[in-house]
């Protein structure tokens, strides 16, 4: 036996020997071609990926999980939008997460995700992510993968440059891409310059439980804010957003915005306006928005509308915030681990314009200004610049770090991602991508400590790359080794909706605090019913509450009757189960919503009405056990004002 | 009544760690002898899950009055029956239920040779649904027989406080995650017709 095992092992280092020095044959003879593609991307069935990616489904309004580097997807996480596999937004609970000040809204577009950071670095508690159109910041806890807050940001529109975290999570932001009356009012469109006004939200996050607060909202010039980047290390304490618009035209945005040579990097002194704030600065402000909370222990969301809001005028906090002239209409902006560089991304240039925090600084201290705009000081372009990474190609986007002092940008034109060198600004590869790139992802390429072994990079188009599925074609994202000198193409895989943006975090960080189920003991949604003798059915006038529990294989109750026409009845259903991986579902003949999936120890309710007389069936839909299609029940339902007693039962007893 | 459920259940989760650790390390072992082992999935019964309530398999296996059983299961390679979804119910003889069956039996079922029909004889054991000591009373007065996985109907009995399977006394019923272990100090038999 001993024999076997060490002949075993000898085997099996030779094959190991030989794997490697094939893998280097490879190189050599290859170059960047390496042969073994599929094994490097393969993750053998039962076992897990090295990587969590969250990617924000962009029009889907949702955020998918998916493994790295498989690219297999896990789970998509209801986000902005209704989904009713989860009953997100259809059940009563859930109803009220996607309350806000225009009432229930059932669909978004959800865009950049960002994991919450301690000392800049991923924690693994929470993903914050953005929703454009009606303007709000959600927060997903990333024990339950399920959203848990949701708050509305007012005076915004269009609500792009969000929702990145600062080095310790002391702040998620939000700025608004639309300028827009503030407040709002009835006045004509063509009188948006000097009027309309572009807000940047601060969202102070409770260490502890990760709640979010407005704080304040910059009240900015109505140029269009586009994307945003705290400072990390040496500049934490400052935001940086990149503008376009600074024409402040109001029509035809496609010429009219692009007049300008140079549009802005708005650079704020976050720590200076949280102090003027602290000391009583600002000015409160009515507006309406709505905050919405999720709770692990009543199971249920609840909605707060606020009616005000402290605005800071730029004007009032002399020397926190400047403008960084950078070349047309910057899209990207991103700061490097270090928080030494502030890369922008001019849509429109050939060249990737780069500052330096530290000119910055040294151009403030020496009040080397250009001029100013709104009273807001201009700092002079060659005095701040950094580099610049000339030609690199087509349509910069966006720029992602390895922490090994590569960079890496996007083009949307000419479909690639470009590999350069911070502090000499060469190119040092290229890589085409399939097709017209948006954002890329390096897991904790947003942070002061990159994992920089894979890259993602996000297609808008795919055309031929996919087996036709008619007009609509899927979109994609890629995978890239990015450990050696030059990027390697692994895989490419489809995604959920527009992959807009994603963020990467180990799996170790996040997967031992996943939660498994709810315990019941800790269940205290008002209408749990923790046991079978507990079932019952209650009349209320024309409204009927059943508390139904459901375990394997049954309901119980699963027989009711005594329901009237015209009758509202709420299922007010509980979840036995205390057995990792045993949910249960249920829905209702003619119910007009979607079936409720229940977790172990979970209450969940929807409403049915009872609308023809007659015997109804309910059954559970999430194939649960071996006796699942035996779990079913009937509701009776008797014409208004019948005598049949209300009854419930299950077994007849 | 508690504690000693949950001694079964800490000693459960001790064997199991200890087994997963050798498999482990034996890693080397498994693979080169696969070719001419054969490969009876392990299915369910590898998962590792330390917060669940324990499951059949995790509470016969803690239980040092079913030693026999554990064994006679794992012969018979059926491990991963009792750590699905079920429902089940199983009824779990003690050591000295398999005691009183004539002498050598279970040796001889325990050979490699006789799985088939070791796994017979336990599957006779098992019922689909939840039937705990109150449950099996219901039975009884509605004169409802059980199923048995093997397709065998037992009839259910009371006499005073007691219930009967099949004529064998069911001594306490425990509560699993995936359903009921009911002990009992009798091996079923096929009913005598």
């Amino acid at each position: 036996m001993k024999l076997t095992k060490y002949l075993f092992a000898a085997a099996l280092a030779g094959v190991a020997l030989s794997f490697t020095s094939c893998d280097n044959a490879k190189k050599e003879s290859k170059g960047a071609l390496g042969g073994n593609l599929a094994e490097r991307s393969f993750v053998a069935p039962g076992e897990h990926d090295e990587f969590y990616g969250f990617i924000s489904g962009g029009f889907s309004g949702q955020l998918s999980v998916i493994g790295l580097p498989s690219g297999r997807i896990f789970k998509v996480i209801p986000v902005f939008s209704v989904d009713g596999e989860k009953a997100y937004g259809f059940n009563e609970e859930t109803k009220p997460m996607l309350n806000t000040s225009y009432g229930f809204i059932p669909w978004d577009d959800s865009h950049h995700p960002d994991i919450s950071q301690t000392n800049g670095v991923l924690d693994g508690r929470w993903v914050f992510i953005n929703a454009n159109n009606t303007p709000r910041i959600a927060r997903i806890s990333l024990e339950t993968f399920e959203t848990v807050e949701i708050i509305e940001i007012p005076n915004s529109a269009g609500n792009h440059s969000s929702s990145y975290v600062t080095d310790n999570t002391e702040y998620v932001i939000a700025g608004t891409r639309f300028g827009v009356p503030v407040p709002q009012r009835d006045m004509p469109i063509n009188e948006y310059k000097g009027n309309f006004k572009g807000a940047l939200s601060f969202l102070k996050v409770d260490p502890e439980t990760g709640q979010m607060d407005l704080s304040f909202q910059i009240m900015m010039p109505g140029f269009n804010y586009d994307k945003a980047h705290p400072g990390r290390g040496k500049s934490h304490g400052w935001f940086f957003y990149t503008t376009y618009n600074t024409e402040e035209a109001h029509t035809l945005l496609e010429v009219n915005a692009s007049q300008n040579d140079k549009d802005y990097i708005a650079a704020i002194n976050w720590k200076k306006i949280e102090e003027f704030v602290a000391n009583g600065g600002g000015t409160k402000m009515k507006t309406k928005y709505a905050h919405n909370i999720y709770s692990d222990e009543t199971h249920m969301a609840t909605s707060t509308m606020k009616t005000e809001v402290l605005t800071v005028d730029p004007k009032d906090v002399p020397g926190a915030i400047y403008f960084l002239p950078t070349p047309k209409s910057p899209h990207g902006c991103d700061v490097d681990p270090s928080g030494e560089y502030i890369v922008g991304s001019g849509k429109l240039s050939a060249n990737l314009t780069v500052h330096s925090f530290t000119k910055m600084l040294d151009a403030i201290e020496n009040e080397k200004f250009a001029g100013d705009a709104y009273g807001i000081p201009i700092l002079n372009f060659e005095d701040i610049l950094a580099g610049t990474v000339v030609q690199p190609g087509l349509g910069p986007l966006h720029t992602e770090f390895d922490g090994k002092g590569n960079a890496y940008t996007t083009f949307f034109i000419s479909s690639e991602v470009v590999k350069w060198k911070l502090g000499t600004w060469e190119v040092i590869d290229r890589k085409p991508t399939y097709y017209s790139v948006g954002h890329l992802m390096i897991p904790g390429g947003n942070s002061q400590k990159p994992f920089g072994k894979y890259l993602v990079a996000m297609n808008k188009i795919t055309k031929d790359r996919y087996l036709p599925t008619g007009p609509e074609v899927t979109q994609s994202a890629q995978l890239y080794d990015i450990t050696g000198e030059k990027m390697e193409l692994l895989l490419d895989f489809p995604t959920v909706g527009e992959p807009h943006y994603a963020a990467g975090i180990p799996a170790d960080l996040v997967a031992p605090h996943s939660k498994k189920y709810f315990k019941l003991e800790d269940n205290k949604h008002p209408y749990a019913t923790l046991s079978e003798k507990d079932a019952k059915v209650v009349r209320d006038g024309n409204t009927v509450h059943i508390y139904m529990t459901m375990i394997r294989s049954h309901f119980a109750p699963d027989n009711i009757e005594g329901i009237q026409e015209g009758d509202r009845v709420y299922f007010h259903v509980t979840n036995l189960e205390q057995d990792y991986d045993v949910p249960h579902g249920i829905s209702m003949i003619g119910a007009q919503t979607s079936e409720l999936l229940i977790m172990p120890g979970q209450t969940e309710t929807f409403v049915w009405e009872a609308k023809n007389q007659g015997v109804w069936p309910f059954y559970c839909t999430d194939f649960c056990s071996a006796l699942h299609q035996e779990m079913q029940g009937y509701v009776r339902v008797s014409p208004k004002g019948s005598d049949v007693p209300l009854k419930w039962s299950l077994d007849d007893e | 009544m508690k504690t000693t459920i949950y001694s079964l259940f800490v000693a459960g989760v001790l064997l199991i760690f200890s087994a997963c650790t050798s498999s482990e390390t034996q890693e080397g072992d498994t693979e080169s002898s696969n070719a001419t082992a054969d490969n009876t999935p392990l299915g369910q019964a590898s998962v590792v899950d330390n917060e669940s309530d324990p499951n059949i398999l995790q509470v016969a296996i803690g239980s040092p009055d079913h030693t026999t059983l554990v064994a006679a299961v794992q012969a018979a390679k059926i491990e991963h029956i009792l750590v699905n979804a079920g429902p089940l119910t199983v009824f779990a003889p003690t050591n000295a239920a398999f005691d009183k069956l004539p002498e050598g039996t279970v040796d001889t079922l325990l050979k490699p040779e006789n799985v088939g029909d070791l796994a017979t004889i336990l599957t006779r054991h098992a019922a689909p649904g939840s039937y705990n000591i109150e449950a099996l009373k219901k039975e009884a007065r509605k004169g409802r027989k059980l199923y048995m996985a093997t397709g065998d109907y037992f009839e259910v009995t009371v006499d005073g406080d007691d219930v009967f399977v099949n004529g064998v006394k069911v001594l306490a019923s425990i509560q699993t995650a995936n359903g009921i272990v009911n002990v009992v100090d009798e091996v079923l038999l096929p009913k005598s017709e």
